[in-house]
């Protein structure tokens, strides 16, 4: 039966949630060919180790720990080197990455090691035979092309929130893995890292995702969305390409075709129109609520539930009411 | 500077698709196509860096049916010197035979940098510039939002998830780019009539064995229509009794 190596992807010393999707798709695969083992490479700063036995809670029967300093930092030559040569070695059919920042710098790089095809940006897969089949949204979310890889191992990258994380809890076992490269010689080097707001939580893992467009007039009006996503509790704040544009919020902050594509539980558009542009980035998100003062909005055809009137009434009244329901929890 | 610039014809993003009868590709039937836009950034950026630092040359560089040339001469009327198009009727959403084929065509060059768009809006998959970076063995970059060279040395910003990665790097390396970076130009009258007379060398694509196909198309599934809840502040009672009560989000 063949196994599955798969990069449980941290940051600092914490595994990411789409760490845990990764190892949940592995075990999809591994599963669907007649239940080989999965095993996760965990590589990180001085640490990880203790977080690397999570992986086993999903579905993976070994964690492969990478511990180094120099992973504290993004080292993409090294992390590459070293899922690519424990592929070649393992003899696995498949490795399973994120399609996250970090994933979608890595998968072209492993690939071109292993002399592997590469189906990137999956959000479904299965086995047939010796293919993989993999579905990936093509032409900005537009269109669903399903890919069939052959070649064995396949590099297969999966975007964040396709698949939920699901327990599957087993008894992984432990194995300390070498980097394949010295990460203290990487061709590119890092020289700084600038963070975004501290104790922000990611648009690609947040929950729920208050966006806000034009139809806040202004930066300062941010303020309500902030405070909406505050409310929550498990929010993030996103932007259209129209107000990263005229600079009212990070270029980071985009949600869109050019942007971010995310699918939270919920999504919530404030004074968002709903350009072609702009759905493409978030029309997968569970559930959409569109508040915007034009009842012709085309971001009210996508939306499960929508407001019509005014954002500066609205959203501090919603923000109030959301405030009340958590505490009633 | 030596620089290549590979590119990409692709369908107009704001367009509505169809599928085609085989259900395999796209219906191209009344599609606009040009540039793909990240591509375009990439050229102006190559562009730029030449004018500055004085006499260099720009070399764009496309896979594809013939149609493709038609985006190489546009390159060339924005400025660039020469076109080399690789000729693929077939298997481009195959990234790493297609990566394949450009790291042989750029290997002979000697190139001190090459730029691609950091995706194509068509495979939407990020995959072709870093996986020729990483078989060219050069530093490669991704997503790049900020690129200044100089003395044969490349400085980076990369935009990543919520923060911004600074680089350093040696040349040569192969840059892939993000938006924001540089406003493509609108070729002039002049530029076009330029690009007529430029070289534009065709040659079959080497791509190898293609082990990634599209075996069929489909569009998404459109989201069920959705309900106007109510109107102004006085709908919000009802809207959060939803979030809880249906969606269960709240």
């Amino acid at each position: 039966m063949p196994n599955i190596l798969v990069f449980a992807e941290s940051r600092g010393t914490e595994l990411r949630k789409v760490a845990l999707e990764a190892v949940t798709a592995a075990r999809g695969l591994a599963d669907g060919m007649g239940g080989g083992e999965v095993h996760a490479l965990v590589a990180g700063p001085p640490g990880i180790a203790a977080k690397a036995a999570q992986v086993g809670q999903y579905g993976a029967d070994a964690a492969l720990v990478c511990e180094n300093a120099a992973f504290a930092r993004y080292a993409r030559e090294s992390v590459a080197a070293t899922l690519a040569e424990r592929a070649k070695a393992g003899g696995y059919r498949a490795v399973v990455i994120p399609f996250s920042s970090q994933g979608r710098d890595l998968g072209p790089r492993i690939a071109a090691r292993l002399d592997a095809p590469i189906a990137a940006d999956v959000i479904a897969l299965s086995a047939a035979g010796d293919k993989i089949t993999a579905k990936h949204p093509g032409y900005a979310n537009k269109v669903i092309i399903t890919l069939e890889v052959s070649g064995s191992p396949a590099v297969i990258s999966v975007r964040p929130s396709a698949f939920t994380a699901k327990e599957a809890a087993r008894n992984a076992r432990s194995e300390t893995v070498q980097p394949a490269l010295d990460p203290g010689a990487e061709q590119v080097t890092v020289k700084e890292i600038i963070e975004g707001a501290k104790g922000k939580l990611d648009l690609g893992e947040a929950p729920v995702i208050i966006a806000g467009g034009r139809g806040l007039r202004g930066p300062e009006h941010f303020k309500l969305v902030e405070d909406l996503a505050d409310a929550f509790g498990n929010a993030a704040v996103g932007a259209t390409r129209a107000v990263t544009d005229e600079g009212w919020r990070p270029h980071s902050d985009q949600i869109g075709q050019t942007g971010r594509q995310v699918s939270p539980q919920l999504y919530v558009a404030v004074g968002i129109s709903g350009a072609i542009q702009h759905l493409a980035g978030m029309r997968t998100s569970k559930t959409i609520v569109a508040i915007n003062k034009d009842p012709e909005a085309p971001i009210f055809k996508v939306a499960d539930y929508g407001v019509v009137g005014d954002v500066f009434e609205i959203v501090p009244a919603l923000t109030t009411a959301v405030r009340e329901a958590k505490k009633g929890h | 500077m030596k620089i290549a610039v590979c590119i990409k014809r692709t369908p107009d993003s704001e367009s509505r698709f169809k599928i085609a009868g085989g259900s395999a590709a796209i219906d191209e039937t009344g599609l606009k196509f040009d540039m793909d836009d990240f591509a375009s950034y990439a050229v102006e950026v190559a562009l730029q860096l030449n004018e500055k630092q004085g006499p260099g040359e720009t070399v764009v560089v496309a896979v594809g049916p013939d149609n493709v040339q038609e985006t190489l001469r546009k390159a060339m009327s924005m400025g660039a010197d020469r076109a080399i198009h690789l000729k693929a009727d077939a298997g481009v959403f195959d990234g790493l035979a297609v990566a394949k084929a450009l790291a042989t065509e750029l290997k002979a060059g000697a190139f001190d940098l090459v730029l691609f768009g950091k995706y194509a809006f068509d495979t939407s998959a990020s995959v072709v510039g870093t996986a020729t970076g990483a078989l060219l063995g050069v530093p490669t970059i991704t997503a790049v939002s900020r690129l200044e060279i100089a003395n044969g040395r490349g400085t980076a910003r990369r935009e990543l998830e919520g923060a911004g990665e600074m680089v350093e790097f040696a040349l040569p390396a192969v840059v892939t780019i993000d938006e924001g970076i540089a406003r493509p130009r609108y070729p002039s009258l002049k530029g076009i009539m330029a690009a007529k007379k430029k070289p534009l060398e065709t040659k079959p694509a080497q791509l190898g064995s293609i082990r990634v196909a599209v075996k069929s198309m489909e569009l998404p599934a459109e989201r069920p229509p959705g309900r106007i809840v109510g109107q102004g502040a006085s709908a919000v009672p009802e809207l959060v009794k939803l979030l809880q009560n249906e969606a269960k989000v709240l």
